[in-house]
């Protein structure tokens, strides 16, 4: 096999532009539908010129209805389409959860089977952008709290490619989270290079101390740490989770039960968010091989706060680290 | 006058379009008439075919019947729950009848006479309502979609399966059904939004029964008719005698043809009214009186059709009694197969939430085998 595109260097909200819009030419059945997806090409670019690309049926700016976007979805994908739903920002999701919950997790199960929603629901999630209240909610705990829901959250521009061709192509319905404060993020990578698939957890740096487990915008913040942590003597091991559900237990506990120690981070408040499940499960499945209890670096279980009080909720390096030096080091 | 008062279109703004932000359709075509359309009783009545008329009355008697044995069943403990359509069997069975073979009906927890008049074994229309799965008909093969308990929550999905349809060229019309208090959700607003912006083949039929449980009309909504919403949409509203059959059969005949050629959606309230309590749960006397039910008695579909049918010699003693056999047929059948034991697979469960199951379902999975195997083990 010969690779045609070789690799290229972009941001990751070109990237994921760049999977909308090959995922839309090799299957005349994707269908992009959303608020200013059209003309405009999405509030972050990343529908830019789908529309000019494949006409307005494929690529659909709809009137200003959470709901009935994803309910429109819903019956464009028993029809045989497979809709990708564009909501504009975390926050302005919430309208359509009914329609999320109720029904596109719901609806293979509900018909044993026969009427799967092959639909992507993509949620532009996390703060870390100065966006005023209502732009920078990390609402992953309420996606991944519900049965027959994907929830996919991309950190690497590779990743944000790969994983949503791959959530497109699912028959199941993918809630794609993507990371906001990490569109503008410039790497290079090849789009025929295949990722690991949905599922699969990727151990971004190896280290024997201790391990950061997190995902989506807080990669990069847990990789800034571990570089920090050198000079404290540990060297960590940072785990990409890439998605939530399915969660990556086995790959999870290897890597727990090879340094005993871990630390959960994410952005979204700790109380009751995926970090507590994380924890939980890593402690059961893990415990003859901890050194320390599982520990989570969380924001603060607080509504999202104003832009300029934001960098005290969200989890930086100093607090990550804080984590990893109560982490029961003395023997 | 400011720029934002368009009635006065005059405003010097640049790039300002009169007419571009100002009504863009002649509301007077799409206002519902005073008075619902009726056929029975009227001269309407002698240009419609005798056949179908014949055959509207046999399935109303039969629905009917069917009400009265689901209700049965659930003082049997056979069925969980049952939401009667009795009295609204027009309603249902003539929307079953307009809809073509193509076609795909959105119906409500309340519609599954509609469902089994569409030609599904009521075994498989009520297996909700049973309690032993959550749909018990195969969606595509009968293009029906699943009883949709989340109030007007169909609507979107008829409006996007019917858009799916018109993009690929298919002459497929949706019609979603709804109650009254269904109309005051906000995804019935979504939809009917939806529809009309992208001038979706799809109707609403809304029934408007009298009560959203034990909340009256007046307390739902203050518009003139529940028809009438549909002009805000720029969409047709069509108000009928919901007990009246062919007057529904035409109506939504008329609005499906509509769709089907490229006219776009339509709003249809039936007015009819609940004759029973909600479900068989409820206790419909806390809120109403008995002599409006017995007034909506006398109005009751099928005396409706006899009363106008007989003099016409459209309906005869043989019709009466071949509907009254077929009635009793399905009645029995319904009560054979509901009192057989449903199988159940308690490994179902895991089954369909993904199509490949997480690593945390497959140990799920096998814990509850462990448990069903340890079990089986006692009682040997
Ligand atoms: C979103 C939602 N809210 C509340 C309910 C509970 N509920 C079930 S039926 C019903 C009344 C519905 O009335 P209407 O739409 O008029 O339909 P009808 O029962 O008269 O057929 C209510 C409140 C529900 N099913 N869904």
């Amino acid at each position: 096999m010969t690779t045609v595109v070789s690799a290229r260097t972009s941001t990751m909200a070109q990237a994921l532009n760049a999977a909308l819009r090959d995922a839309m030419q090799a299957d005349p059945t994707v269908h992009v539908l959303g608020e200013d997806v059209g003309r405009l090409g999405g509030v972050f670019r990343i529908t830019d010129g789908l529309t000019a690309e494949f006409g307005p049926d494929r690529c659909l700016d709809t009137p200003l209805a959470e709901a009935g976007i994803l309910g429109t979805a819903v019956g464009m994908a028993m029809y045989g389409l497979r809709p990708v739903v564009e909501m504009q920002f975390d926050a302005f999701a919430y309208p359509a959860l009914e329609q999320l919950f109720s029904h596109v997790a719901k609806m293979r199960n509900r018909t044993a089977g026969k009427l799967p929603l092959p639909i992507t629901v993509r949620v532009p999630y996390g703060g870390g952008i100065g966006g005023v209240e209502h732009h920078s909610d990390s609402s992953e705990a309420y996606y991944v709290q519900t049965p027959g829901l994907h929830v996919v959250t991309p950190a690497t521009v590779a990743d944000a490619y790969g994983l949503l061709r791959e959530a497109i192509a699912s028959d199941d319905p993918v809630v794609f989270l993507e990371p906001k404060r990490l569109y503008w993020g410039k790497a290079e990578w090849d789009p025929s290079a295949t990722v690991e698939p949905i599922g699969r957890a990727v151990l971004r740096r190896t280290g024997r101390s201790a391990v950061l487990v997190t995902y989506g915008p807080s990669l990069p913040v847990c990789l800034e740490a571990a570089e920090a942590a050198k000079a404290e003597g540990w060297d960590l091991a940072v785990l990409d989770l890439r998605s939530l559900v399915p969660f990556d237990e086995e790959t999870a506990c290897e890597i727990v039960r090879s340094v005993g120690r871990a630390v959960v981070v994410h952005e979204a408040t700790g109380f009751a968010g995926p970090g507590a499940e994380i924890a939980a499960r890593l402690t059961e499945k893990c415990f003859h091989h901890l050194a320390a209890p599982v520990l989570r670096v969380t924001g603060f279980d607080i509504p999202y706060p104003a832009p300029m009080l934001e960098h005290h909720h969200l989890p930086g390096v100093d607090r990550i680290l804080d984590a990893v030096a109560r982490l029961q080091w003395e023997e | 006058m400011t720029v934002l008062d368009h009635r006065h279109q005059t405003a010097a703004v640049p790039g300002w379009q009169p007419g571009a932000t100002g009504p863009r359709t002649d509301p007077a075509p799409l206002l519902p008439d005073d008075s619902p359309v009726r056929v029975l009783g009227t001269p309407a009545l002698e240009k419609t075919d005798p056949a179908l008329l014949r055959e509207l009355y046999r399935r109303l008697v039969v629905g009917r019947r069917y009400n009265q044995q689901a209700t049965v069943l659930t003082k049997q403990g056979r069925l969980a729950v049952y939401p009667a359509t009795t009295g609204q069997e027009a309603c249902e069975v003539a929307a079953a009848m307009a809809l073509q073979e193509q076609d795909w009906l959105f119906p409500s927890y309340r519609d599954t006479l509609a469902v089994v008049a569409r030609g599904v074994d009521p075994l498989e229309a009520l297996t909700l309502l049973r309690g032993n799965a959550h749909t018990g008909y195969d969606p595509r093969a009968t293009r029906t979609a699943p009883l949709s308990t989340p109030l007007a929550t169909q609507a979107p999905h008829a409006v996007g399966l019917a858009h799916a349809a018109r993009l690929a060229g298919d002459p497929v019309v949706a019609l979603a059904m709804l109650g009254d208090g269904g109309t005051s959700e906000g995804d019935f607003h979504e939809a009917l939004n939806f529809a009309a912006v992208l001038n979706a083949p799809v109707v609403f039929l809304v029934q408007n029964n009298g009560y959203a449980i034990s909340v009256p009309l007046t307390q739902q909504s203050a518009a003139p008719s529940l028809a009438h919403k549909a002009v805000g949409y720029g969409m047709p509203g069509r108000l009928v005698d919901g007990n009246d059959a062919p007057a529904v059969h035409a109506v939504l005949t008329e609005a499906f043809e509509r769709a089907r050629s490229g006219g776009g959606p339509t709003l249809v309230e039936a007015l009819t009214y609940r004759v029973e309590a909600h479900t068989n749960a409820d206790d419909a006397t806390r809120y109403r009186q008995d002599d409006e039910v017995a007034a909506w008695r006398e109005h009751d579909p099928i005396l409706l059709m006899e009363r106008h049918l007989r003099p016409l010699g459209i309906l005869d003693d043989t019709l009466v009694q071949e509907a009254a056999d077929e009635a009793e047929a399905l009645a029995a059948r319904m009560r054979a197969e509901f009192h057989a034991e449903p199988e159940l697979d308690p490994m179902s469960l895991f089954a369909h939430v993904y199509a490949e199951p997480t690593p945390q379902l497959r140990e799920q999975a096998a814990q509850l085998a462990a448990e069903l195997a340890a079990e089986a083990e006692v009682h040997h």
